[in-house]
């Protein structure tokens, strides 16, 4: 088979988009290669502070099990509501997409301060509830993850029929729970890691409602180390990033994994 | 006794009434097609039975049980969609097993069951591909396959084979037709191709608007019309618009036929004419038209194969008929041509006045 031939404009497009992303990498990097005391390259001491610091750890614990269960939360929430919008009222979609798109539009800060007014003020929420980020961060975090789950998990139902997997199901005796476990979740599983994903990487860099909220997390470490050390500061935003990537190159991971089982699949049913 | 009944269904949907209150029994056994034009009502009923949707009114009973509550998964129904439906993340036999595994069966049963059944439909090699590795025909046999599984009591199929090309759709539906003989499945299949109804069937039913406008064996069907709808949709008809003038004799448009359907018919009453167009017999003309005939030109001349269907013109008068491709050789658009029909085949239906007759095209089908 022959390659495409890839024109020249295409050639320098392609390296100025990626410089653009690549330039201030490697400068932070090479930024958090330097000595913390001499200031000179190249030691692996601010690398060294940062695995051998204990409010390392504990930040980006709690971050990590907020995103575990932002994530748990709002795929329990979403997968079903969705899965029933595209069944039952298919007319609701436009109006589920549209409130999808208000944590877009209205400012984290916005939100805090409107929750934080709520839940005090309002309904008088408990200590307990204010005071837990596994709860009252969590609950910040599903609304503002929710247009990134929303629209990952409609893209998943789109690409399948859910009506006639669901009617084809029922008529083989299966419950509404047996379809949803067996049949609909496993044809929605690359969009619902995808949702995931997504989700970790935002619980992981939120910063604002944290901060206002008054609690530890890994951004607010990040932010914190920035103010008084600098090539720590700079190990750290790499790191940040290194999860991040993880995460997403799982994503792609999947998915081609996926693509590779078909196209052997396929080579298989032609020979 | 009947296995199904269908006790007047009734489904709207806003202002459009899609069953308009439909009567149908199935003996056991029995594969009744329902049939008609998008829009009849055909999936609405069928949906009805296999409990997709509920009834505004009406009931429908197996074994004389009333079912007409009870949710999909409890109806006992198999049934195979228009749409592929297999479940993209199983196998072809995990497809098949699925509704086993629900029905939580041992595990060695299940196994032998499915192979049974993928023998049965002619796959049994291809227990181990995924959907996307079948071809169309084969997701359809799958289909079937997993929709006998469960041992239902009714086989429900909606159009499945409307998105096959033409040579696999005779092939699927006469093999569809002997597992249905060979397992005494009683079934009900919808479809809108009337030459796959009638050819698989043993009784069809002809829906139209709602309703169903006559039930009958394939024979009836295509031999006594009971409605214009029906004499058109099934097969292609000559439908002649006259007036009885004398006993057995008819007015169309100034031009006198014989029928003997006519006779005892009261003068001037509004008929309508119904001709199979294979009983008209069309030779060029050499002279003065006899009389009684319907005289001509070819208006045109369409190659079918075996057949060729000729369409003779006389003005506004039209009369289409289907002879054999040697003798439609004399015949080129333009000539002067003579058609007959023996005064025994065409059907008559009374019209009351204001009567409307037009339906769809038949040669739409």
């Amino acid at each position: 088979m022959r390659r495409p031939r890839i024109s020249l404009s295409a050639v320098v497009w392609l390296t100025l988009g990626a410089a653009y992303f690549i330039i201030p990498l490697v400068a932070t990097g090479l930024f958090s290669l330097r000595d913390v005391q001499t200031g000179k390259c190249c030691s692996l001491a601010a690398y060294d502070e940062i695995i051998h610091s204990s409010a390392f750890w504990t930040t980006i614990k709690l971050s990590f099990r907020l995103s575990v269960e932002t994530i748990v939360v709002s795929l329990l929430l979403f997968v079903p509501t969705i899965y029933w919008v595209h069944l039952k009222l298919p007319r609701m979609r436009p109006v589920v997409s549209f409130l999808a798109l208000i944590p877009f539009v209205i400012p984290p800060i916005i939100l805090v301060v409107g929750l934080l007014g709520f839940f005090k003020d309002t309904i008088h929420a408990p200590f307990w509830y204010l005071g837990n980020p596994n709860y009252f961060l969590v609950t910040a975090y599903v609304i503002l993850a929710f247009p990134y789950v929303f629209f990952s998990l409609d893209a998943g139902f789109r690409a399948i029929d859910v009506h006639t997997l669901t009617e084809a199901s029922q008529s083989l005796g299966a419950s509404w729970r047996t379809t949803l476990l067996r049949v609909i979740l496993p044809n929605i599983k690359v969009a619902a890691l995808s949702a995931a994903f997504l989700t970790l990487a935002i619980v992981m860099g939120e910063f604002t409602i944290a901060t206002l909220a008054a609690f530890h997390t890994f951004s607010t470490y990040i932010a914190e180390i920035q103010q008084t050390e600098a090539y720590p500061a700079a190990a750290v935003s790499l790191l940040s990033f290194l999860i991040t990537w993880l995460a997403m190159g799982s994503i792609l991971l999947i998915g081609r994994q996926r693509r590779v089982g078909d196209a052997v699949a396929v080579a298989e049913v032609e020979h | 006794m009947a296995h199904v009944e269908l006790r007047e269904l009734r489904r709207s949907f806003g202002n459009v009434h899609a069953l308009q209150g439909i009567n149908l029994t199935l003996e056991t056994g029995e594969f009744v097609s329902l049939l008609g034009p998008s829009g009849c009502g055909k999936t609405t009923a069928l949906r009805l039975v296999a409990g997709f949707d509920r009834p505004d009114s009406g009931s429908i009973l197996v074994d004389e049980r009333d079912i007409t509550d009870k949710s999909p998964n409890r109806r006992d129904m198999g049934m195979v969609f228009q749409a592929y439906s297999l479940f993209p993340n199983m196998t072809a036999e995990q497809n098949v097993e699925y509704g086993l595994r629900v029905r939580k069966q041992p595990k060695d049963g299940r196994r032998t069951r499915v192979r049974e059944l993928l023998e049965l439909v002619g796959l049994a090699d291809a227990g181990k591909r995924y959907p996307y590795q079948l071809s169309g025909g084969m997701q359809q046999r799958v289909a079937l396959a997993r929709a006998l599984a469960i041992e239902p009591s009714v086989l429900l199929l909606d159009e499945p084979l409307s998105a096959l090309d033409a040579k696999v759709r005779v092939q699927l539906r006469e093999e569809i037709r002997r597992i249905q003989l060979e397992l005494g499945i009683t079934t009900i299949y919808v479809t809108h191709d009337q030459e796959e109804a009638l050819s698989i069937s043993d009784r069809v039913a002809v829906m139209y608007g709602g309703k169903i406008e006559q039930v009958g064996t394939p024979p009836e069907m295509y031999g006594s019309p009971a409605t214009p709808f029906v004499a058109e949709f099934i097969g292609t008809m000559n439908r002649l618009e006259g007036r009885v003038v004398e006993e057995g004799a008819i007015d169309y448009s100034g031009v006198m036929l014989r029928v003997d359907a006519a006779r005892g018919l009261p003068r001037g009453e509004r008929v309508l004419c119904l001709i199979r167009p294979e009983t008209v017999e069309v030779v060029l003309a050499d002279g003065p038209a006899p009389p009684g005939a319907f005289s001509g030109d070819v208006a045109s001349s369409t190659f079918l194969g075996s057949t060729t269907r000729v369409r003779v013109a006389d003005g506004d008068r039209m009369l289409t008929a289907d002879i054999s491709t040697a003798e439609a050789a004399p015949l080129s658009v333009g000539a002067r041509v003579v058609a007959t029909f023996p005064a025994d085949s065409p059907r008559l239906l009374a019209l009351a006045d204001g009567t409307p007759t037009s339906t769809p095209d038949p040669d739409a089908q």
